[in-house]
Order: structure tokens, then C-alpha cells, then sequence
């Protein structure tokens, strides 16, 4: 009985994990860290900052975002943003859907050629393709335009869309389209009111997959755009940061209002942010 | 021999009529990824082999690439460069990808507590740009700023401008890099893990394997492939990396190229312009991300081999 007890004991200390805790507490501490220093230091005042820079503020004071938002057309930056990000993730999963129905339900050499030919491109970046992106978006006359992005992010997103979604429609029983087949039905049709349906899980990781590093791309704005009106939010930062350098509270207040809106999107639906960003691997 | 009934009659795994019927679901996907991914990645190649921009382009052979390996000032921030994107991947993959492993092993232990907690604390800084990650860095470890208060402290030692100093500047920035992506492996560590079946854990533990045992004998040898996959997104992504230094230590590489990698390198010459003239050598850039380009494949390829194995 008492070595029963005993051994329940240790069973219970073991079961607390304390080194574990010890770890991952240590980490937490270290991964927020940064962000309590961001979005304490936004609400202080230029004074309060550098007499405390830890601290909590001893007065809040909203002042630091009043200023970005009226002051540097922060909104439009932001809505150049969202555009890009809505339209691109769009295209990707409407033509990622198409091409990913057609490579699961046509297999043959050339169909296997072309999922390799889309595959390729999911590990190569699309970086070292920017000598030649340059001179055909010049020539197609998109130089300093939004637009410059969107066939860019689109084939940046394709493969991995194309990827993803053939593998899960390939997963899908067959008997779905069969007798829909047989009916003659379109193949239109069946993409529409049969898969498109149920490829919404898939749809979702891809759209996922592909916002973060949309949103967050800063090269190739950096690298098209120069007029202000057509800046994203991350371009338009690098160009505040600079205005703004002697002012820090401003410069933390930027970077927190640019960075809301993704980690929100994260804190709401984390477990299918880490399913997509991290299905690429899990799969190949 | 695969079994053919109804449908499939059309072709191994076909589900409907094939051939060419399927174009018209395949084209714009193709046409826009053909266009504005795969036909510029290969015709940067061609491109290293000329010198000057549309209209004054020349052909100059392999000109670029005898510049890149020998010219005194080019070859010097190139090995420079090359030699700091290794230091950069060598964080990476000793430090971010081990503690990844560590958490992941930690965090996949099921009586545990507030495992989801620190999953979603692990993951936040992945979702924020890399950008803001730099910038806010640079601010927290000004040492005009930060620094009085850890002299006050008596940890005088740490009030170093980091960032400044050409022994510790490149350091500093994997590190803050570290930092941002450990939630990536440990993310994929953990759907890994949860892959291997408790039975095999179990009837290890009733053998007296212990927990050290079972990691090194168990569960590392069977998440294998997932370490392979981690270890070449790591290589890829090293070579892409750029914003961290820009944001961090300006597309210069600050202090004295201590900070240039191949991403920033690329960025100089193929696009901005390098120091003194400011010119781009558009070339120049283009035998530079050949450079990576053949370095990715050398890495790619074997994966996408074996993912084609499994596939037929």
C-alpha cells in the first residue's frame, strides 16, 4: 500500500514535467519578450521611453497612432495591401483549383511532366528570377503600379496551390464524381457543385500558406514601387521608419499597427495558420 | 498491373476521358507560372552571360562569372558574402532547428499541460515580417537606449552596440533570426512525432527504455524524413534571406560587409546599385542568383526525387 502510494507520488512529480515547463516558460519569455517591448513602448511618450524603456508607460497615451494614421496616409497603404492580398490569393485558388482537378483526374506522362514542372517551383524562391522579372514588367509597362505584384505573387503561389490541391483531390473517393460521369455531367460542372465543395479545407491551408508571406514580402515592392500612392504597408514602413527615426514611440506604434493584422488573423485561428505553413513539409 | 474498371479504363488513375481535353484547365495556371516564374528563373541564366540592359545588352560568355570568382573588389564581397550566408545557415540548422526538436519532443508529451499555450507562443513570431522583426531588434538593442538601464543593473557587459561591432554584428542578426523561425521546425518536429504510433513508444518504455533512449533509438530515426525536409527548406531559405539584414544593418551589410549575405549582395549588384558607382550590373546579378540557383538544385533535386518514387 505505502509503496503504492509512493510510487503514484513520483508517478505525479514525474507527470508535472517540471524541466519541461522550465524550458518552454524560458522560451515564452524570450519569444514575447520583443513584442511586450513593441507594444508597451507604443503608448509611451518620446520622454517616458527613454527615461524607462522597460517599464510599463506611467501614462498611456494614444497620440503615437493618431499621428501615423492621420499624418501618413496610413490607411491607404493598407488598403494597397489587403488589394494585393485578396486579389492574389483569389487567382491562386481559383487557377491552382482548375489545374489541381484537372493533374488529379488526367494521369498520363505529360500530366505527371506538368505536376513536376509546378512541384519544382514550390523549392526554388522566386528571388532569383528578378533580373529578368524586371525588364518584362517593364516592358509590360507595370513598373510603379500595384499591379506589378499581382502576376508575380500569383506564380509565386501557384505551385505550392497546385501541390497541395491535387494531392487532396486525388485523396477523394472516386464514386463522388462517378455517377456524375456517367450522367454526362459537365466537367465544368463537377468542378463547380462537386469539388470545389469539398476542396474548402485544402483551399484554406493554401490560402494560408500563401497570405503570410504576401502580406510580409517587402522585395519586390521594394524593387517595383516607387510612388507612394501604390506602396504596401511593409514599404511604406521602411519609408516611416526612416522619417520617423528620432521619434521612437511613432516608430514602435508603426510597426505594431503593420503587424496587427496577421498575428490577429493568428491568435483567431492558430491551429490552421501551423496546418498551413507547415503542410508543404509534412507532405513532400 | 493496377486493376481497370469503369472509368479508369481511360488510363492509369484517370477518372475521366483524358488527353488534351484537360488544356483548358491546365493553361492559365500554366501560362501565368510559365511567364512570370519558370521562364524568368531560366532566362536570368542566359542572362548572366551578358553585360549592360535592354538595348546596350552584350554578349560577354562567362565574363560575369570570371568577375564574381576573380575581379579584386567583386570576388572579395562575393567569398565574403558566401562565407557569411553559411555562418547565417549554420544558426540555423545547430541552433533553430535543434531547439525546435527540443520543443517538439517536449510538447508532444501528452501529460503535459498548456501545450497548446506554448505551441501558439512558439509560432507568433513566424507571423510577423521579417521587417518588423529587424527593426524592432535594432531598437532593443540600441545600446544609447537599453543600455543605460542594464549599466544601472550592473550587467554593464551587455551594453555593447552589438549591431555595430564587426565581430559580433552577424551573429547578432542570425540569432534574431533564430528567434523568429524556431516555431517552423518545432511545428513540424511536433506533426511528426504525433505520426509515430504509441505502441512503439510503449512496448519501448515496458523494455526500460528511457525517455534519452527512446528519442535517439525511436523517434529520431523514424522522423528521419521530416529532418531531411527541414534541413533543405533550411538551405533554401538561407539563400533567400535579405529583409533581416536590410531592415537590421541597411542592404549594405553594415558594419563593413560583416552583415552581407547573398541575398543583400544580389540586391546591390543586380539592383540598386553597388557603392561607388551605383549602377546596377544587371550581369553581374544574374550569374549571382545563378550561383544560388545551381546551389538550390543541387539541394532540391535529390527531394524531388524521392518524392517522385513515392508517387509511382
Amino acid at each position: 500500500m505505502a509503496a503504492n502510494e509512493k510510487r503514484t507520488k513520483s508517478m505525479r512529480i514525474a507527470n508535472m514535467h517540471i524541466p519541461s515547463h522550465g524550458l518552454m516558460l524560458f522560451w515564452s519569455i524570450i519569444a514575447l519578450f520583443p513584442f511586450y517591448m513593441l507594444i508597451v513602448n507604443s503608448f509611451k511618450s518620446g520622454l517616458q521611453i527613454y527615461a524607462n524603456p522597460f517599464g510599463l508607460p506611467t501614462e498611456w497615451t494614444l497620440a503615437n497612432y493618431e499621428y501615423i494614421i492621420e499624418a501618413s496616409n496610413f490607411f491607404m497603404y493598407f488598403g494597397n495591401s489587403f488589394l494585393v492580398v485578396s486579389v492574389s490569393l483569389f487567382f491562386i485558388l481559383l487557377l491552382g483549383s482548375l489545374a489541381a482537378y484537372a493533374l488529379a483526374h488526367w494521369r498520363s506522362t505529360v500530366s505527371t511532366a506538368i505536376y513536376f514542372f509546378f512541384i519544382i517551383g514550390m523549392m526554388l524562391p522566386i528571388k532569383i528570377a528578378t533580373i529578368r522579372l524586371m525588364e518584362i514588367i517593364k516592358s509590360l509597362g507595370l513598373m510603379n503600379t500595384l499591379w506589378s505584384l499581382f502576376p508575380i505573387y500569383i506564380a509565386m503561389g501557384l505551385p505550392f496551390a497546385v501541390f497541395i490541391l491535387t494531392e487532396f483531390i486525388r485523396g477523394l473517393p472516386i464514386d463522388l464524381y462517378e455517377a456524375a460521369y456517367i450522367d454526362g455531367a459537365k466537367r465544368s460542372k463537377i468542378y463547380y457543385s462537386i469539388v470545389l465543395p469539398l476542396i474548402k479545407p485544402a483551399l484554406a491551408t493554401v490560402a494560408i500558406y500563401n497570405l503570410v508571406p504576401i502580406w510580409n514580402d517587402l522585395w519586390f515592392p521594394l524593387i517595383f514601387i516607387t510612388a507612394d500612392n501604390q506602396k504596401t504597408v511593409l514599404l511604406a514602413v521602411t519609408k516611416l521608419q526612416g522619417q520617423y527615426a528620432t521619434d521612437w514611440p511613432r516608430v514602435f506604434a508603426l510597426l505594431t499597427l503593420s503587424a496587427l493584422p496577421v498575428i490577429t488573423l493568428y491568435l483567431l485561428f492558430s491551429r490552421n495558420f501551423v496546418a498551413g505553413l507547415t503542410a508543404g513539409a509534412i507532405k513532400g | 498491373m493496377r486493376k481497370r474498371s469503369g472509368l479508369r479504363r481511360y488510363g492509369a488513375g484517370s477518372v475521366h476521358p483524358g488527353g488534351f481535353y484537360w488544356q483548358w484547365y491546365l493553361i492559365p495556371a500554366l501560362l501565368l507560372y510559365s511567364i512570370f516564374m519558370a521562364y524568368p528563373m531560366i532566362d536570368s541564366v542566359r542572362l548572366s552571360l551578358f553585360a549592360g540592359t535592354t538595348g546596350t545588352r552584350a554578349f560577354v560568355g562567362f565574363d560575369n562569372y570570371s568577375r564574381l570568382f576573380t575581379d579584386p573588389l567583386i570576388s572579395k564581397r562575393f567569398l565574403n558574402a558566401f562565407g557569411n550566408t553559411w555562418v547565417f545557415f549554420a544558426f540555423h540548422m545547430l541552433l533553430q532547428n535543434v531547439l525546435g526538436m527540443m520543443f517538439a519532443v517536449v510538447l508532444t508529451n501528452r501529460t503535459m499541460r498548456g501545450r497548446t499555450i506554448y505551441q501558439t507562443i512558439v509560432f507568433v513570431p513566424c507571423t510577423i515580417a521579417v521587417l518588423v522583426t529587424g527593426y524592432l531588434f535594432k531598437l532593443i538593442l540600441n545600446p544609447v537606449w537599453t543600455g543605460r538601464i542594464l549599466r544601472d543593473a550592473g550587467l554593464a557587459f551587455l551594453a555593447k552596440p552589438w549591431l555595430g561591432m564587426e565581430s559580433s554584428a552577424l551573429n547578432i542578426v542570425s540569432l534574431v533570426s533564430v528567434w523568429q523561425w524556431v516555431g517552423i521546425p518545432t511545428m513540424m518536429f511536433i506533426a511528426g512525432l504525433q505520426g509515430i504510433s504509441d505502441d512503439l513508444i510503449e512496448a519501448a518504455t515496458i523494455d526500460g527504455a528511457d525517455s534519452w533512449k527512446t528519442f535517439w533509438k525511436i523517434k529520431l530515426p523514424l522522423i528521419m524524413p521530416v529532418v531531411g525536409m527541414i534541413a533543405i527548406m533550411t538551405f533554401v531559405s538561407n539563400f533567400n534571406a535579405f529583409d533581416i539584414v536590410y531592415a537590421m544593418e541597411t542592404p549594405n551589410g553594415a558594419p563593413n560587409y560583416a552583415t552581407d549575405i547573398i541575398g543583400t549582395m544580389f540586391y546591390r549588384y543586380g539592383v540598386a546599385g553597388e557603392h561607388p558607382t551605383g549602377i546596377p550590373q544587371p550581369g553581374v546579378g544574374a550569374a549571382i542568383s545563378t550561383v544560388i540557383f545551381i546551389m538550390l538544385l543541387i539541394g532540391v533535386i535529390p527531394t524531388l526525387s524521392r518524392t517522385r518514387r513515392k508517387e509511382d
